[in-house]
């Protein structure tokens, strides 16, 4: 097995507080996984806010440095990337999607400004003609095309279309791993089916790896193939989306999964009731 | 299941202690002769009764806040109420909010509290707690500074808060806690009325049951109604006892909570329980199609034609009413007929 | 850019006012190039009299037309005023946003110049300036001076505006995108700084022609050269206000207040115009 991403014992510490009281929060601990190479997969890293998911993500995506470990990307570290031109390959090769498809946006800019951008930057295409194809073929793999999305702004479009060329944008360069760091959580119901259906078509048409990020554990287990849970920087469980969503050995776990409510209401209302009388 | 049913109909027969009729509230913009009128709410009618939580569901950008706002008389230009009316009828007394403003304003806090959405984020960073409950709620109880001080107190303990919340800062408080803040807040005058604008939406899975549990029991310990907003259908699953879908500005379906997961009658009620994720449940979703409308410029007929499976020509031109059906209101040429499908 | 113009004046009051009342000053100000008698010349007239048929605004002390140094003194502290701020507006952005986006090292470089020239007092520095400059100080040299000086507390706030633009979504999207930084500061970011260099440049020019109107009315400047600030100079010298000469005070400061309430009305209402709310607004957002 040739590894793409392989992340060896991890950590990250942040120095927080004044002069005084100075002291170390421990965002991410001991955190290690390896994805394959060969068989791309939806990989899922779910945990409550501030439990280190976005200080992972972004280590991941080198916008920050860990403080001890290493993290590989196709056998580099990236930590070591130095050089304008060894950060645009590592970008043409990893490319992140955001929270808010509204926010991801610069709403005074069109959005094809981001698209034809990456074209030419990463796929170095200097010819109008040649851009605009490769734009259009990414399009396409979201089930848009260039002719809905040149000249318009972002608050022409829904979050769902936004979010969909979001995603294309980052195909554009032919990347091998996205990084999308709850990407549905700004979303409604609707709208978060439609881009986590996304997620699946990308792994089985095009073979990307996908590092979802989420503190929803429905959408975890409809598209993920393996899962890992964080509580405070620490890995608590990890393995088969079906066993550690299905069946949480860890304590940390199972309190998460119980703390999702169905949406049926005979069974939310009484765990709300059953609540309400522990009080 | 039988408990929940019953508990449900116990709420039923009192009186509406809010009527809306007919009400149109439109964002009305003129920028450099560039006019736009953003049909955010359009000829909703809905009542509540005493004692009844109401949640109110739909897309992102459908008018739910809008309509919320509208309703708590917390509106500021370029939204404009157009048409219709919004009734209250505290203790036999009936305010009209558009009609009585200086009523109104006496109204708030004391019968009236509005949570707006990302309130938690709303209390000033650089005053402590125990200000804001200063600013709210002090001129509308009436009770000396030391008597105010124990009722806050009192009521912070009731909500699951240590008292000494009151002398921190807003940054040094989580999330859950801000939340849980500033629903005592909004309920330490103990109103008829609470208006919440997504209470539970940025709030970790964790701590949402809890936030849940907390506005449940502090509507039924008062006896209060509840209307409420927000996207999440799972926290109407656990706390409404009656659901409105809105759909571009219009309520298109209305009835108990139960029946509308179960039985909905209008297709876009039914899609949207129908895409809802289950833990245990792989099976492929669809999303719906299309993009959603815009308010500035409607589709005509029934504004979900343009999206709907079960959509026939006359949908196009004819708008449908929201009418009586089953258990509840439907607004839909072929209401009901989405069970089959 | 003409279509902006005329809705800026068909729709908006303000602007109308603004561009009306601005424009009718210039026109008064360019009007000097043409004046009868070159404006530094003295006792060409009778002095001292009263506004009247002949001379409009009346005659100075020292025989001059009231209505023609107006002419010249306003186009010259114009000059110097707009000169001051355009290069200060310069100073500003491009300090404000390398220092806000780049952060770290660069940051802390330019912040520590710019705290340090906000604690350096401005008039004993134009004195020294103008002491050792001596014959060769001229209104342009004074100007980059007063330009060096008043861009810092600007910059600050171009740099606070710049860093939470930094962290915003859509910043760390371009950069994944393939910006380069020029692209995404121009692109990006200028559109939201914009109303700061328009809001900040009204008062930057009030506090340039309140400089010069100081240092003229101290005698420290070019006082044969007309400016507002030479005429009060000038009339103070020869005690106009006691000796009932107040249209020699009277007319410029009018001149003035008008000139600050039209330049006032522009800015606010350009400032309204290029605001990236009532721009998105106007889009359909
Ligand atoms: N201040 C405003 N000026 C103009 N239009 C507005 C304003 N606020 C909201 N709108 C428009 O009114 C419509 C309804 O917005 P509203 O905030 O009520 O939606 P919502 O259903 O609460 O959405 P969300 O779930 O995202 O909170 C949208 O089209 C929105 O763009
Ligand atoms: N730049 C930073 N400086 C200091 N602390 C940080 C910083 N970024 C994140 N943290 C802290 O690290 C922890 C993990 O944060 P994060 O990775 O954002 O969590 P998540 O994405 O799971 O919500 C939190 O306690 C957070 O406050
Ligand atoms: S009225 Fe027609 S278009 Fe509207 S929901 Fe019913 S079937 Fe669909
Ligand atoms: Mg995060
Ligand atoms: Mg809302």
């Amino acid at each position: 097995m040739t590894a793409l991403l392989e992340l060896q014992d991890v950590n990250k510490d942040y120095r927080v507080g004044g002069f005084l009281d100075r002291s170390t929060l421990h965002a991410v601990k001991h955190v290690s996984f390896t994805l394959d190479a060969e068989k791309p997969e939806i990989f899922t890293v779910v945990g409550e806010s501030g439990s280190g998911k976005t200080t992972t993500a972004r280590m991941i995506l080198g916008n920050e440095v860990p403080t001890s470990g290493t993290l590989r990307f196709m056998g580099k570290d990236i930590a070591q990337i130095r050089t304008r031109q060894e950060r645009l390959e590592f970008m043409a090769r990893v490319q992140p999607i955001f929270q808010n498809p509204f926010e991801a946006f610069n709403p005074l800019t069109t959005l094809d400004y981001y698209l034809f951008s990456t074209a030419k930057r990463f796929l170095g295409l200097k010819d109008k003609v040649a851009v605009d194809a490769a734009t259009d073929k990414a399009l396409q793999h979201v089930g848009l095309s260039l002719a809905e999305v040149r000249g318009r702004y972002s608050h022409e479009l829904s979050g769902g279309q936004l979010q969909r060329i979001a995603v294309a944008r980052a195909l554009i360069p032919g990347p091998k791993l996205i990084v999308a760091d709850e990407p549905v959580s700004m979303v409604d119901a609707s709208l978060r089916m439609s881009i986590v259906n996304l997620f699946r078509e990308l792994r089985d048409t095009l073979g990307v790896s996908i590092i979802y990020i989420t503190h929803d554990l429905s959408t975890a287990y409809y598209i993920s193939d393996r899962v890992i849970i964080m509580h405070k920087g620490d890995v608590v469980e990890a393995g088969r989306a079906e066993e550690v969503l299905g069946n949480p050995s860890h304590e940390y776990s199972r309190a998460l999964r119980s703390a999702v409510l169905p949406p049926d209401p005979v069974v939310a209302s009484a765990i709300i009731r059953e609540k309400l009388r522990a009080v | 299941m039988l408990a929940a049913v019953e508990n449900k109909s116990a709420s039923v027969e009192a009186k509406p202690v809010l009527r809306v009729e007919g009400l149109k509230a439109y964002y009305q913009m003129n920028y450099f002769g560039v006019r736009r009128e953003v049909r955010a709410v359009d000829d909703v009618s809905l009542t509540i009764k005493r004692n009844e939580i109401y949640g109110i569901a739909g897309e992102s950008s459908s008018g739910k806040s809008s309509l919320i706002k509208t309703i708590a008389g917390a509106i500021t230009p370029p939204l404009r109420v157009v048409e219709g009316s919004v009734k209250f009828d505290f203790g036999g007394k009936e305010l009209d909010v558009y009609a009585q403003r200086p009523a109104m304003k006496a109204a708030r806090w004391k019968h009236l509290s509005y949570v707006m959405q990302g309130s938690m984020n709303v209390l000033n960073p650089v005053r402590k707690v125990k200000h804001a409950f200063h600013d709210f709620a002090f001129k509308h109880m009436g009770l000396s500074e030391g008597e105010f001080r124990a009722r806050v107190e009192s009521h912070l303990q009731r909500i699951g808060l240590d008292p000494r919340v009151l002398e921190s800062y807003p940054h040094q408080l989580s999330g859950g806690m801000r939340q849980r803040l500033t629903i005592g807040l909004a309920t330490v005058c103990e109103p008829e009325f609470i208006i919440a604008d997504e209470p539970t939406t940025a709030l970790d899975v964790l701590v949402q049951q809890d936030v849940l549990a907390l506005i449940k029991g502090v509507q039924q310990r008062m006896g209060s109604s509840i209307i409420f907003v927000t996207h999440d259908m799972t926290v109407h699953a656990a706390i409404a006892d009656r659901i409105g879908i809105v759909y571009a500005g219009r309520l298109v379906e209305e009835g108990p909570t139960l029946d509308v997961f179960q039985r909905p009658q209008h297709p876009y009620t039914a899609h949207l329980i129908a895409s809802l994720p289950r833990i245990g449940d792989t099976r492929k979703r669809v999303a719906l199609g299309g993009k959603p409308p815009n308010l500035a410029d409607p589709p005509s007929g029934c504004r979900f034609h343009p999206r709907c499976p079960l959509a026939v020509d006359k949908c196009k031109s004819e708008n449908p009413a929201l009418l009586p059906r089953n258990s509840g209101r439907v607004a839909c040429w072929r209401a009901g007929e989405v069970e089959a499908a | 850019m003409f279509k902006i113009l005329r809705d800026l004046l068909r729709y908006n009051i303000e602007f109308t006012i603004g561009f009306i009342l601005t424009l009718a000053i210039f026109l008064f100000a360019l009007a000097h190039f043409w004046a009868p008698m070159p404006d530094t010349a003295i006792y060409l007239l009778p002095p001292d009299m009263p506004p009247s048929a002949e001379y409009w605004f009346g005659t100075t002390s020292r025989g001059q037309d009231v209505l023609w140094q107006m002419s010249s003194a306003i186009w010259n502290t114009m000059l110097f005023g707009l000169s001051v701020t355009i290069l200060s507006r310069l100073f500003a952005v491009a300090v404000g946003m390398i220092s806000g986006y780049l952060g770290g090292k660069w940051d802390e470089f330019l912040m520590t110049i710019n705290d340090t020239m906000i604690a350096l007092p401005n008039i004993p520095i134009l004195l020294l300036v103008y002491f050792v400059m001596r014959d060769q100080m001229s209104w342009p040299v004074l100007a980059l001076t007063a330009a060096l000086l008043g861009w810092n507390y600007d910059a600050r706030l171009i740099r606070s505006v710049t860093l939470s633009l930094r962290n915003r979504e859509f910043t760390r999207h371009a950069v994944f995108a393939g910006m380069s930084v020029p692209q995404i500061l121009v692109r990006q970011h200028l559109p939201y700084v914009m109303p700061v260099i328009f809001f900040t440049a009204m008062n930057n020019l009030i506090w340039a022609i309140g400089l010069e109107v100081t240092l003229s009315v101290l005698g420290f400047s070019d006082i044969n050269r007309p400016t507002i600030g030479g005429m009060i100079y000038w009339a103070n010298q020869h005690q106009a206000i006691i000796a009932g000469i107040w249209w020699w005070i009277a007319f410029p400061i009018i001149a003035v207040v008008l000139l600050f309430l039209g330049l006032f009305l522009l800015a606010i209402s350009v400032n309204e115009y290029i605001d990236p709310r009532s721009r998105l607004s106007r889009m359909g957002a």
